[in-house]
């Protein structure tokens, strides 16, 4: 059991008052971030342990060693409230024996340890074939020798120094406040994961992944009413070096807020912000019933997470996860009738390891398999899941799709979602030309609350910025906005799809997962989008 | 090595403050040894156990502070990580937030956290436990899946103003849904304890059972205000939300439930019905928690709500200094008052409502009133005329818990449930189970 010490954000903006950011490692000197494990030593370690389990009895195996490591800096209003820089350094074996798996991990890297580890993952898989009902079938997998895949990234965020990071953190906040924010939380989160895979199929495959994820919460507090609003950040976990905060004109989309494509300007977003969050103090609560929603990207990669990505994931569909996240409403039958009508026929959503500056972009997963995209969603149809080397079988395929990982080399690695993203709309369509035809309806922007039954039915998501539309015209704020629908209701209520100049990325740090839990970075892309005669709630209250 | 005594540990902990030459360190040493066990499809899926010990120093000059952690033991190690955290200290920004560490504390008592049986679990243990929900499953056309997780651990704290505190506990966590194999029905059932003698994982692998059986085929109702009866788990998860949300700086600030129109907060103010009475008592026999808390702070029997009414509010040591306030160690555990009711008392005794076993995907909504979303799962019922009458398709809800407490109807018997995050994670609650006029329910879910 790897238990997680939490760092708890405490004073961010009200809608986020307790952000739980996992620290899981070591602290350790900045400068030690830059430091690299040579990859001769690391096939060493491995090849220990595939020969030790491989002289337990263990008929595949495969080993990580993982160097994790993570920089936080986070302030608030005028002042640092944590810089933290944590390592986490070991190797995970995972090994089949009497058809069962068996996982074991050690931070100490030396020989002994290593077989030692190795042993205790045959002897649990020994363990748990007693309750074997069907012995564990593998795709298989060719092994590709000793390569490497690195992120395309253009500058490693670790090199950053500190101070320019606290800096400019302190000007955003400063901007916030200055255009009317009270509160401000803003942070910098970033990943560098060393990932080093090597199994009994012949390959030898070392990665370096690299994330970032800048971020901010405001609260803008009326004092006479006592009443209180939030606007976050519209920026998006990616996965990129620094460059994503070094913005270029072509980055922006103007409209009634400036929106960011693959690159960000927090400075602007935040004064902008701070403005915002005043208005939504007096914006119009919004009147319950069915609206023509337009959605940007910047929300709607968290419905597309919610209501395709987590019901499409196999290990869900077979009942794997039904005391934890639950099962899913795709079942088999679904999938095999081949004429399941998930959405309308503009609907076409795509899973993909590889694409550039995504969160879930790798050369490999974390069992060796190169990975790809294929099709989820085809015009509309149900036609494919997320599966492992061991799932395979089930859907009649030679190969995995690569969607193994797991969030540190103590935890043992599993079935995770890839990048699962709506295609953009074929024809010439831009975000103007969506909103003219809607006569009663809202444009959200940014994600808000999120909510979602156990087998992805029954939704309902709020936002961070609601603009009215009436007669294709946007006329004003609102307030108090949540809509919910069904997922199969939702997706063929979609009318319309913003052409690929409108494309951009939206995702998360941490998606969660298994017991013991863990975590997942995902992007989900797509260009804004329309959906006809959603139900809208009011979601004031008075106390 | 992961269960040090107070001596061990304290020895170590003497040397890392000798070691330090800056204004001054506080350290803390925190081991684990923890297994666990997870099943789905009526097989074991995983199973491990872990065993770590960890040291985190933290030394500051001035209000400039850097922490540095490590796991080996030997002189030059302790040496090694205290140089380190000197380092980051005088390379980080001034913190003016920071306060030196605490003199010496009186603590309470010892609260009897750790229980032996219950850190001498071993694997076969965990194996039994689901052989106990897989075994009856597979003989009833059902589908196990649960999850076990145990753990003993120790946490000592020292600084270089003298302080020294210690504690050890045990936990144990156990969940199991059973499902239908027709895909209709679906049960489920939490246990925590920190006694394994307390669990009984075949007595509770029998009650996801019945509850899937009683589950299949559920009608639709229409969604609108009922009265529910929330099982104790239920009533929990959106009590601690509220619980958790008692941070004073926030509510001074103007962005919490519990801030005042006009300014100030909500202490002293009724804001539920006056049979709610919510507290803090780490010497509670059913939910003991260490008596120190972060930092060494003292922890203490403490009144959150009382008779309806805020009593206290969650003061971090800084926000005290700047409100002259008395700072408050974080609460442990959270205890409800509750009644004699039992569950089939509460659903003899309504005309028309609504029995929830548990929530689940609960998110804020709108924090200025701690409105929640969430939905019914695994085990959701139509009461009528004190009748159990059928099982009903879940619901979405879109409730505040300062809204249902005020809708409160009857108190029932306590029962221990987790706060989240596992054994050790998020600590325990004992909290009734509650009948609530008026919750609201804004949508259906075909969910099973």
């Amino acid at each position: 059991m790897k238990r997680r010490d939490f760092i708890y954000l405490s004073g961010l903006g009200a809608a986020a008052t307790m952000l739980p950011i996992p620290m899981m490692g070591n602290a350790i000197d900045p400068g030690r971030a830059l430091e690299t494990v040579d990859v001769a030593l690391k096939k060493q370690l491995a090849d220990v342990a595939l020969n030790a389990a491989r002289s337990k009895g263990a008929t595949y195996t495969d080993v990580r060693i993982g160097r994790y490591l993570n920089q936080f800096v986070i302030t608030r209003e005028d002042k640092v409230q944590n810089i933290v820089n944590t390592e986490s350094y070991g190797l995970g074996v995972r090994v089949i024996a009497n058809g069962s798996w068996g996982f074991a991990a050690t931070d100490k890297l030396d020989k002994d340890s290593i077989a030692k580890a190795a042993e205790q993952a045959v002897a649990i898989a020994k363990e748990n074939s007693r309750l074997l009902t069907e012995p564990v079938r593998l795709a298989s997998q060719k092994g590709y020798g000793e390569v490497s895949w690195k992120a395309p990234i253009e500058k490693n965020a670790f090199e950053v120094p500190i101070k320019e990071k606290v800096d400019l953190l302190l000007d955003v906040n400063g901007a916030a406040m200055k255009s009317g924010a009270d509160y401000i939380t803003s942070l910098l989160f970033l990943v560098n994961e060393q990932k080093y895979f090597a199994s009994t199929d012949g390959s030898y495959i070392d990665q370096d992944v690299h994330r970032i994820w800048p971020a901010f919460f405001i609260t803008k507090i009326d004092k006479v009413s006592g009443k209180f609003e939030t606007r976050n950040s519209l920026s998006t976990p990616m996965g990129m070096g620094y460059e994503y905060l070094n913005f270029r004109p072509q980055d922006k989309i103007k409209g009634v807020t400036t929106l960011y494509k693959g690159r960000y300007d927090m400075f602007e977003d935040a004064k902008a912000a701070g403005a915002q969050a005043g208005e939504k103090l007096k914006a119009k609560s919004v009147e319950p019933g069915k609206y023509d929603l337009i959605l940007d990207p910047s929300h709607l990669w968290l419905t597309i997470h919610e209501s395709t990505g987590h019901p499409t994931e196999l290990d869900r569909v077979l009942g794997y996860e039904a005391n934890f996240a639950g099962t899913s409403f795709l079942t088999l039958d679904k999938w095999e009738s081949k004429k399941f009508n998930y959405g309308s026929k503009l609907v076409n959503i795509v899973a993909d390891k590889t694409q550039l500056g995504s969160l879930g972009a790798v050369g490999y997963d974390d069992e060796g398999v190169q990975c790809g995209q294929w099709d989820i969603i085809k015009d509309g149809i149900l036609v494919n899941y997320q599966a492992t080397r061991d799932q395979a079988h089930i859907l009649g395929l030679n190969a995995s799709q690569g969607c193994c990982y797991a969030d540190n080399w103590s935890s043992v690695q599993f079935q995770r979602m890839p990048n699962i993203s709506l295609q953009p709309g074929k024809e010439k369509k831009s975000i103007d030309d969506l909103i003219k035809g809607v006569e009663k309806g809202i444009y959200i922007i940014g994600d808000g609350s999120f909510s979602i039954d156990q087998q992805r039915y029954n939704f309902q998501f709020g936002g961070q910025l609601f603009y009215e539309i009436k007669n294709g015209k946007i006329v004003g704020m609102l307030r108090d906005v949540a809509y919910q629908a069904n997922s199969q209701e939702f997706w063929n209520s979609c009318v319309g799809i913003a052409d690929a100049s409108d494309y951009r990325l939206g995702g998360a740090f941490g998606d969660g997962k298994g017991q013991p839990p863990q975590s997942n970075a995902v992007s989900h892309g797509s260009s804004t989008a329309r959906f006809n005669g959603v139900n809208v709630i009011n979601t004031a209250r008075n106390l | 090595m992961a269960i040090l005594s107070k001596e061990e540990a304290k020895k170590i902990l003497d040397k890392v403050i000798g070691f330090s030459k800056a204004d001054g360190v506080e350290a803390n040493l925190n081991g684990n040894d923890g297994g666990n066990i997870r099943y789905a499809r009526n097989s074991v899926s995983t199973a491990g156990e872990d065993s770590n010990v960890s040291l985190s120093v933290q030394t500051y000059f001035g209000k400039k502070s850097g922490t540095a952690t490590i796991n080996e033991f030997d002189d030059a190690s302790l040496e090694k990580v205290v140089r380190r955290a000197e380092e980051l200290a005088k390379l980080a920004p001034e913190n003016p937030e920071f306060l030196e560490p605490l003199p010496q504390q009186t603590y309470g008592a010892e609260s009897k956290t750790f229980i032996e049986s219950t850190a001498k679990i071993t694997p076969d243990y965990r194996a039994q436990a689901a052989a106990d929900s897989i075994i009856p499953a597979t003989k009833k056309d059902i589908t196990a899946a649960g999850f076990l997780e145990d753990n003993r651990g120790f946490s000592a704290l020292s600084n270089s103003k003298g302080l020294f505190a210690y504690n050890k506990s045990t936990g144990v966590d156990f969940t199991v849904t059973m499902r239908t194999n027709d895909g209709t029905g679906s049960g489920w059932v939490a246990r925590n304890f920190n006694d394994i003698s307390k669990l009984n994982t075949t007595e509770a692998s029998q009650i996801a059972m019945e509850k899937a059986l009683q589950s299949r085929n559920a009608k639709a109702i229409e969604p609108g205000k009922y009265t529910v009866i929330l099982e104790p788990n239920a009533a929990a998860d959106l009590l601690g939300l509220m619980i958790g949300g008692m941070n004073a700086r926030q509510a001074d600030e103007g962005r919490s439930y519990l801030s005042k129109k006009g300014g100030g907060t909500k202490l002293g103010e009724k804001i539920v019905d006056e049979r709610v009475n919510i507290y803090t008592d780490p010497w509670n026999e059913e939910v003991p928690v260490g008596n120190w808390a972060s930092g060494g702070m003292s922890r203490k029997k403490m009144d959150l709500i009382k008779n309806g009414t805020v009593e206290n509010l969650i003061y971090d040591r800084y926000w005290a200094s700047q409100k002259n306030a008395e700072p408050t160690a974080f609460p442990g555990n959270r205890i409800m008052e509750g009644g004699n009711a039992s569950v089939e008392d509460m659903i003899k005794d309504t005309k028309k409502g609504v029995l929830v076993t548990r929530f689940w995907y609960i998110r804020a909504v709108d924090p200025q009133t701690l409105l929640y979303t969430g939905l019914t799962r695994d085990g959701t019922f139509y009461i009528e005329n004190g009748k159990i009458k059928h099982p009903i398709k879940n619901f979405r809800f879109n409730e505040s818990p300062i809204i249902m407490l005020n809708n409160l109807e009857t108190l029932g018997k306590q029962m221990r449930v987790a706060s989240g995050g596992g054994p050790g994670g998020g600590g325990s609650s004992l909290i009734p189970a509650m009948k609530i006029r008026d919750f609201t329910f804004s949508s259906l879910s075909d969910a099973v």
